[in-house]
């Protein structure tokens, strides 16, 4: 598919650092947790969770996002997906656990949200560096409860979102989606392992995408050799077992790089 | 068993450069999932490259449209990858390398040789990478050149991939026999363009790119053909190979076996499907051997 024109309607100011684009179509078929890739003409092309039907929810971090960032409502730019694999619905009256820590709430309220709408019972446990970061946390409170944590204390727990994990009882969970900064998943990642209710889990990964649609190989992973592009970016927490979450990545040439 | 300049195949599908070939676990993947007969690497350069601007590669409706730009992270970090690759893929494993003049070729092959690939494929073909690719692999005396000059350092079989970006892509064949190619990989993408007519802007991060997929089939039927009549040496056959029906043609055409890239968008084991493909329409046909099949269009006149 070449990339569909996606015309601006809205944009909402989150963070200083984080906007929300609302486009001037849906993608009906969105699972949450797909990702789009976002053309920003001339410059680059980068991949987005969608954080709603036809939103993204976009941090300023490189040339790409900044350049989306100088767009206003009525500028276009160009939209390829919906594309890889969401975090699987829970069934009606099952608990699901939803860990978000910054950005990485863009693609889980949507799923909060739908998990909201199926009848499952939804606590999340939002993560952010200061209050002023939170995202979201509006529409994660009317899905369910919500727990939070701040690096600075200026709200909920000071510290990490394992602070609060460690404060609650997982076994009550019948499913756990986890997005956020790597750093962040991983010790999520070891923690739900050592209490063993790491087959309950998902994590939406993030690597490099070159081609984005599962051909070129750029983004695969170690060890299993699955694309996060399109075998992802969702995993669930088994498959992630003894891979290189949390040790390294590989940038834009395909040399491995510390996380 | 399938035997290719030398090398033991289980059967005749191998994955094409540049398709998921820049880990060594993927490369295992395809091998193990896919049921590829042998992987070849992503091409590997001289220096670290991060290629092309993204969009990178689109799917259109005839095929795929690419300008990946070779990104690789050079030999020395690649090295590691193609030792994963030789120890656990169960396959042959086909070092791609590419470089601007035959001593960039060499220190290139010279480098990965430790880690014991099976072959390497050169590649004179990208058609968008400035000063590499089909900006060499267009003039004869180069690809000669290079390939003469791999082929006196190492002593696996060399094989040289084609670009159709000529106006006679034997004569490019020609030119890597006599630098002492094993087998000449024909073809890589086509030169091509995609426009987004919302904004004018060229589709692709490098404007351009090299076409593949169902529609360069026919292009590359017809460039083994040629070059299955004009050389000594084996072809190896690539472009739009997605089936066991395309793969028999390709083989009909001169390719003693086929390379698969595009395809693996559709599923990973297509290569698993296309073997199985052509064991049942040998046996259907009453052939003994495969190689009744290699050719054999030639024949009807």
């Amino acid at each position: 598919m070449l990339p569909l024109n996606a015309t601006i309607v809205q944009i909402n100011e989150e963070s200083p650092a984080v906007r929300t684009f609302f486009f001037d179509f849906q993608f009906e078929t969105m699972k949450p947790g797909q990702f789009v890739m976002v053309w920003v003409r001339g410059v680059d092309e980068v991949p987005m969770g969608l954080s709603s039907k036809n939103s993204i929810t976009v941090q300023k971090v490189g040339e790409a996002t900044s350049k989306l960032f100088e767009l206003k409502e009525g500028d276009s730019f160009g939209l390829r997906g919906p594309f890889g694999n969401g975090f699987s619905l829970p069934s009606e009256g099952e608990k699901t656990l939803v860990i978000a820590g910054g950005v990485g709430a863009a693609p889980l309220a949507p799923y909060a949200e739908a998990a909201r709408s199926v009848g499952s019972e939804v606590h999340t446990v939002l993560g952010a560096r200061s209050a002023g970061d939170l995202l979201f946390e509006k529409r994660f409170a009317e899905a369910g409860e919500v727990y939070i944590s701040t690096d600075d204390g200026s709200k909920g727990t000071k510290g990490f979102v394992t602070d609060v994990l460690n404060s609650l009882n997982l076994s009550v969970y019948d499913r756990i989606a986890v997005c956020g900064p790597e750093i962040m998943i991983s010790s999520v990642f070891r923690l739900l392992k050592e209490r063993q209710v790491l087959e309950k889990s998902e994590f939406s990964l993030q690597r490099y995408f070159k081609c984005g649609i599962g051909v070129c190989g750029a983004c695969c992973i170690d060890k299993s050799g699955l694309r996060v592009c399109r075998d992802g970016p969702v995993f669930s927490g088994v498959q992630l077992l003894d891979s290189e979450l949390g040790k390294y990545a590989r940038d834009a040439s395909g040399r491995r790089v510390k996380i | 068993m399938y035997t290719l300049t030398g090398l033991k195949l289980k059967n005749p599908t191998i994955l094409a450069a540049g398709i998921l070939g820049t880990t060594g676990a993927s490369l295992c993947r395809v091998a193990h999932e896919g049921g590829a007969g042998a992987v070849v690497t992503k091409s590997i350069g001289p220096i670290p490259k991060t290629g092309h601007p993204n969009p990178s590669m689109v799917k259109l409706d005839c095929g795929f449209l690419n300008a990946m730009g070779l990104p690789n992270p050079s030999y020395p970090s690649f090295f590691q990858e193609l030792e994963i690759a030789k120890k656990d893929s169960g396959v042959p494993v086909i070092a791609s390398i590419f470089g601007g003049s035959p001593a960039e070729f060499k220190e290139v092959a010279k480098g990965l040789l430790p880690a014991k690939p099976d072959a390497f494929e050169l590649n004179v073909s990208c058609p968008h990478a400035e000063g590499y690719g089909a900006a060499v692999g267009s003039n004869p005396c180069l690809v000669e050149a290079i390939t003469a000059a791999v082929k006196d350092i190492v002593s696996v079989p060399v094989w040289v991939k084609l670009t159709p970006n000529v106006s006679d892509i034997t004569c490019i064949g020609n030119a890597a026999e006599a630098g002492g190619a094993d087998a000449v990989v024909a073809i890589n993408t086509l030169k091509g363009m995609a426009i987004d007519i919302e904004s004018g802007y060229p589709v692709l991060g490098n404007r351009s790119g090299g076409l593949s997929g169902k529609a360069v089939k026919p292009v590359a039927v017809k460039c083994v053909y040629d070059l299955y009549t004009a050389l000594e040496i084996p072809v190896i056959g690539v472009g739009g190979v997605s089936s066991w029906q395309d793969a028999i043609e390709m083989m009909m055409a001169g390719a003693a076996v086929v390379q698969v890239g595009s395809a693996v968008y559709d599923r990973l084991d297509v290569f698993s499907e296309i073997s199985t493909g052509i064991e049942a329409f040998l046996q259907r046909k009453g052939y003994s051997d495969v190689k009744e099949l290699i050719g054999l269009a030639h024949e009807m006149v």
